[in-house]
């Protein structure tokens, strides 16, 4: 071979190798980040995670405050938007996958969905505001709250449903068909029970995606400074990264390590979610 | 008879239940139509007292004042600025962990670095918010001392690292449906691994790449807390990303984390300037959905 053509080959196998290290590099960004953010905000937040956090409100002091109103704030969220996230997020995937012909009006829905998906989620929470606190004149309440999450995150759910409605083999709808089953019964006892495990991961998912969500309750209305847990569904009311966002606006450092700490717990319960959706995903594929 | 007669729930009619499941499903046109409704119909109460060319050519953006002045541009320029800021990170950086991770990346390390990237999809907005806030800018101030605490460039920065993993996953999707025969020819003739990738794989899911470069951009021009903490809450017309500025959506979290006035214009401003907003990410989605279908190399799976 000539001498040129060798050195043409070594400088492609050069060039090969020098992309190569800069595709690992730009990967490795994404994952230096994530730790980096990580030991960022547990140097920042952990002395401040002690039991008074969890048992005191919100108060000018840093020292006296903890984020009670905002941690059940937040858990009286989930606990509104995930039934109804399930029952219209499920519903929505069964009609699509298992009743709907390719209609006008199936395609539109799925249209719809996929649109809904891309939208900023600060326009639910201006859809939020004026149809549940003003039209429906719900207030700046929970229940306003709730209702928006809910539509926010609905998208996130029926995709997941349908997946995994679609993995349910045709052979078992048809065996239970022959048998006599109308077609309802055969989704209530055959085609449900199969693709629950990965209904529900697809749940957590989108509850935790509602979990973090903080322009939609914003506009929503709900308060920064709320020294009570709620009570009932029209309950003033704040969340988890409410009062993160109201700390960490605050110029003093102290607040800021409390917004850290506040990052921590949230981080924690999202965790802890993401966790079950995993042993329901490896449940499901060991059987 | 006897023995067939089972008992019958309410629940287990094959003719209630499609037009209850239908019903529900129509929650999601409801939406749909809702978000529009609200955001036209309140729009125009705003429009009856600011002309829609002030509002769209403007360059002050002073709700405030006593003479109040709506010109959106500031908002709009603000929106832009931590867009294109945020591609400059996100597009090189997505495509070259997509071109990674399809191409060159054992199997082991995809199982390892895929699930992390979702984390990194999964962290809430406000977490990156305080990131960009606490950890971000303080570097570029040692850097460059001129930068404000409230700058366009570190909120920028990252916008454009939430977007990643999205782009990243996307493009990947697109380069793992080119088929396996295309690569293997271009081995066979004695290509390196970076002449398949760059010559080959990426110029036959260019379409679907290109889909997820829109996607990650919709995001950014919708994104809100990240630039709400970060990049301050200044309405003006700045090219210096080391200054403060504000973006459509810091301008509604703005408004509404304060006491307005129901029915004022102040708070019908933050209707008019969500449909622009509305605007904006649907025509990019609508954008990226067609180059994604217009475009799509068939390869017959």
């Amino acid at each position: 071979m000539k001498n040129f053509e060798l050195q043409h080959i070594q400088r492609r196998k050069r060039s090969n190798r020098i992309m190569h290290i800069l595709f690992l590099f730009s990967t490795m960004i994404g994952i230096v980040t994530l730790g980096i953010l990580l030991v960022q905000i547990i140097a920042k937040g952990s002395g401040w995670i002690s039991l008074d956090f969890f048992t005191h409100f919100s108060s000018r002091f840093p020292e006296k405050s903890g984020i009670k109103a905002a941690f059940f704030g937040t858990l009286w969220l989930m606990l509104i938007t995930a039934p109804l996230t399930f029952i219209i997020g499920v519903s929505t995937a069964i009609y699509l996958e298992e009743y709907a012909k390719n209609t006008w009006l199936s395609r539109f829905i799925q249209t719809n969905i996929s649109n809904l998906a891309g939208v900023p989620s600060v326009v639910y929470g201006l859809l939020g505001l004026t149809i549940f606190v003003r039209l429906f004149d719900l207030g700046r309440s929970l229940i306003s709250g709730a209702l928006t999450m809910t539509l926010l995150v609905l998208p996130v759910i029926i995709v997941a449903a349908r997946e995994s409605l679609k993995a349910v083999p045709n052979h078992q709808r048809n065996a239970s068909l022959a048998l006599g089953a109308n077609p309802w019964q055969t989704i209530l006892r055959v085609v449900l029970p199969s693709a629950m495990p990965g209904i529900l991961t697809g749940s957590i998912l989108s509850l935790s995606r509602a979990i973090g969500e903080t322009a939609p309750l914003i506009v929503v209305g709900a308060a920064s400074y709320i020294a009570f847990v709620p009570n009932s569904l029209f309950s003033d009311f704040t969340a988890m990264p409410i009062q993160i966002y109201s700390w960490a606006g605050r110029p003093e450092e102290s607040f800021g390590q409390l917004a850290a700490a506040g990052i921590i717990v949230l981080l924690i319960m999202l965790l802890g979610m993401n966790l079950i959706a995993i042993m329901l995903r490896n449940k499901y594929q060991r059987s | 008879m006897n023995a067939f007669k089972r008992k019958k729930n309410w629940y287990s009619s094959d003719r209630v239940m499609p037009k209850v499941l239908l019903g529900f499903s129509l929650i999601s046109i409801l939406t749909t139509f809702a978000i529009v409704f609200i955001l036209l119909k309140e729009s125009i109460t705003f429009f009856s007292s600011v002309s829609v060319y002030d509002f769209f050519t403007g360059l002050k953006w002073e709700p405030l004042f006593a003479e109040p002045k709506f010109g959106v541009v500031p908002l709009i320029l603000g929106t832009v600025m931590i867009t294109f800021f945020s591609s400059i990170v996100a597009l090189p950086v997505g495509l070259g962990s997509a071109i990674y991770l399809s191409e060159y990346a054992p199997d082991r390390v995809r199982t390892i670095v895929k699930p992390i990237l979702e984390i990194l999809a999964g962290i809430p907005t406000i977490v990156y918010g305080f990131f960009a806030l606490t950890f971000v800018t303080p570097i570029l101030q040692k850097i460059i001392p001129s930068t404000e605490v409230f700058n366009a460039l570190s909120a920028s920065i990252v916008v454009g690292i939430m977007i990643i993993p999205m782009i990243s996953s996307l493009s990947e999707d697109a380069m793992m449906a080119v088929p396996r025969a295309l690569r293997n020819g271009a081995y066979a003739v004695g290509s390196t691994k970076l002449e398949v990738a760059i010559k080959v794989v990426v110029p036959a899911a260019l379409s679907g790449i290109i889909a997820s470069f829109v996607l990650g951009l919709s995001r950014a021009v919708g994104e809100t807390m990240i630039v709400a903490l970060a990049a301050g809450l200044q309405p003006r017309i700045s090219f210096n990303p080391l200054e403060s500025i504000e973006t459509l959506t810091a301008y509604i979290v703005q408004v509404s984390a304060g006491d307005i006035q129901y029915g004022s214009v102040e708070y019908l401003s933050i209707y008019a300037v969500g449909i622009t907003l509305f605007a904006i990410t649907l025509g990019m989605n609508l954008l990226a959905n067609y180059i994604s279908s217009k475009f799509r190399e068939d390869y017959g799976g």
